[in-house]
């Protein structure tokens, strides 16, 4: 089986504080430690399970610059065959659609039999798996958190749905499945895996070598474009504890009894 | 003015919460646009849902047919590219359908796509001018969208909040002849119920929930303890159960339980809204988190900010010093 996987380098937010730049038109990136969007590590592991029961091989692919190599090869130390990063100016300010479009072009010179993709990135918008499965009439399920190869033809999943849980389908191949964290366990990357892989060359592909119209990607042919970040101001906000820590404790210990949360 | 639709998701003949949610949302689009609702199911479940919405929409279009008894998003997108006219505005809810169905829809409508959605500022000539989040919620965008072609919005649950019905005496009109017979290459098998845990966490008054910032599963432990001194239980968020520390069962969240406790300590939760969807009935919630920009502490009653692998055992010893000073 012929697998690719979409994967991104996004900013770790989970263990950052974040902050805006001085124009409020990004946000403050210099400090931020970069890693592979996480549901598509699980993304990864997943399609590595799958060739090692069925046979094949796994692609990860990213749309992005120089920067971006380093998940690549980190994704091809865990047992990822190829790496390809897909790189062009003109594709600079690409919505959702222009980064499905640049990667519809990238499937169609190649052989899949199935994509994955994180069911998210860290813009949340969890958009191009299922963008990219319309622009190539490829079925599409997202949230998948259980895929079982009935046959060469066909997959069995699951997705994700409320209170934990789980619509079972069949899927015809080829499809395109955005994948649910949680889904398996990923395997540890050491340092020594990575430097295994420092020096394998990452094929690279342009707006041209895709037959990318211009006007298809990129800032111009976005109809979504973020005009500015602002931190949010919801709800009524917390009142903040901000004694030491025993004087903290204290007062929260006294809130809970107030509920009723002490026995 | 491009027409705008809402997505009615809907089970057991009840229109699910959020579509008075959308009406909010279609309002601040347009205060004036005439709204119609597109409903797909089948038999007396879908007539019971369309009568129900006539006070709220000027039109509902009702798609029956068999095959979209069960909301399976490739079918129901095949009915709704033959169904709805060019430029529409469709708001459908980001929950686990309109993850499924939206992205998609957009391109077969040829039209924007703008998902979780949690503000909307206006139209201006054919620029929409909305709101979302990004990294986690921890930073609010500002976003233009054209819809020129029609939009595609997916509305976050919660973030509107619900427009009672309006009182329009609106009419139903039946669009199932419209749509053909599509088929799908995704096919609907079962629905596997999720399994009851060691601890019910939905009975409890107090929940000790824990999130990423527990940083270990031995650490774990030491909520566990918390919970005892306390009488409480331990919940989590979605991150302890991805990294298998705990069961699926104790998570709280859309994906998770729905809990209604009296006190709910979050620590080392950021707050993702998926989360936040678990926790119901207004409970007293406190929040301890190292990262003061955690969304946690827009919503929390009472915010910490410190390292809860330290905040946690201290706070247990005090518990546990006030029982045995009570007890003498």
């Amino acid at each position: 089986m012929e697998i690719l996987v979409c994967a991104r380098r996004v900013p770790d937010t989970s263990e950052n504080e974040i902050a805006l730049n001085s124009t409020a038109n990004d946000i403050e990136r210099d400090e931020l430690v970069y890693s592979i969007n996480e549901p598509d590590n699980y993304a990864v592991e997943e399609a590595l399970q799958m060739v090692a029961k069925v046979g094949g091989n796994v692609t990860v692919v990213t749309v992005g610059g120089d920067d971006d190599e380093e998940i690549l090869r980190r994704e091809m130390a865990m047992g990822a065959n190829h790496g390809v990063l897909i790189t062009d100016d003109a594709f600079t300010g690409s919505d959702g659609r222009g980064i499905a479009t640049i990667l519809k072009a990238f499937v169609q010179k190649g052989n899949f039999d199935l994509i994955l993709t994180g069911v998210q990135a860290e813009d949340g918008a969890a958009q191009v798996g299922g963008m990219l499965a319309a622009m190539l009439d490829y079925p599409f399920a997202s949230l998948v958190n259980s895929i079982e190869i009935v046959d060469g033809k066909k997959l069995k999943i699951s997705r994700e749905i409320e209170g934990g849980n789980k619509e079972m389908s069949e899927i015809d191949l080829p499809c395109v499945l955005s994948i649910q964290t949680g889904i398996n366990e990923p395997r540890y990357v050491g340092m020594r895996g990575i430097r295994a892989v420092a020096s394998v060359p990452i094929p690279t592909y342009d707006a041209t070598q895709l037959d990318l119209v211009p006007n298809t990607v990129g800032a111009s042919a976005a109809k979504v474009k973020r005009v500015d970040y602002f931190m949010p101001t919801l709800g009524k906000g917390a009142e903040m504890l901000t004694g030491e820590r025993e004087e903290n404790i204290e007062k929260l210990l006294e809130l809970v009894a107030a509920k009723g949360g002490l026995k | 003015m491009a027409r705008i639709f809402s997505y009615i998701v809907h089970k057991d003949g009840v229109p699910d919460d959020s579509a008075a949610e959308l009406l909010a949302a279609a309002r601040q689009i347009d205060p004036n646009a005439p709204l119609t609702a597109v409903v797909c199911g089948f038999g007396s479940g879908l007539d019971r849902v369309c009568e129900s919405l006539r006070p709220s929409y000027l039109e509902v279009w009702k798609i029956g047919a068999e095959t979209l008894a069960y909301a399976n998003a490739e079918l129901i997108r095949k009915a709704l590219v033959k169904v709805l006219p060019p430029q529409s505005v469709v708001l459908v809810p980001h929950d686990h359908f309109g993850i499924d169905l939206a992205p998609g829809l957009s391109i077969k409508l040829g039209a924007a796509f703008v998902s979780d959605v949690v503000g909307i500022e206006g139209l201006q000539s054919s620029t929409l001018n909305i709101v979302r989040q990004e990294f986690g919620g921890q930073v609010s965008a500002h976003m233009k969208c054209d819809v020129s072609s029609g939009a595609v919005v997916t509305v976050r649950p919660g973030a509107f909040k619900s427009l009672d019905a309006p009182g329009i005496n609106g009419q139903v009109v039946d669009k199932s002849l419209e749509i053909g017979v599509p088929s799908a290459g995704r096919r609907y098998l079962q629905t596997v119920v999720a399994e009851a845990g060691d601890v019910d966490i939905t009975k409890h008054a107090v929940l000790i929930s824990i999130g990423r910032g527990i940083q270990d599963k031995e650490n774990v432990a030491i909520a566990q303890e918390l919970a005892d001194a306390m009488g409480a239980a331990v919940s989590c968020s979605r991150p302890v159960v991805d990294a298998k520390w705990l069961e699926k069962s104790r998570q709280v969240g859309s994906s998770g339980k729905t809990v209604k406790p009296k006190v709910y300590l979050a620590c080392g939760i950021s707050g993702a809204f998926q989360h936040l969807a678990g926790i119901k009935g207004n409970p007293f919630i406190i929040a301890i988190n190292k990262n003061p920009k955690a969304p946690i502490f827009h919503v929390a009653d009472v915010g910490i900010v410190d390292d809860i692998l330290e905040f946690i055992p201290e706070l247990t010893n005090k518990v546990r010093e006030m029982h045995s000073v009570s007890a003498k």
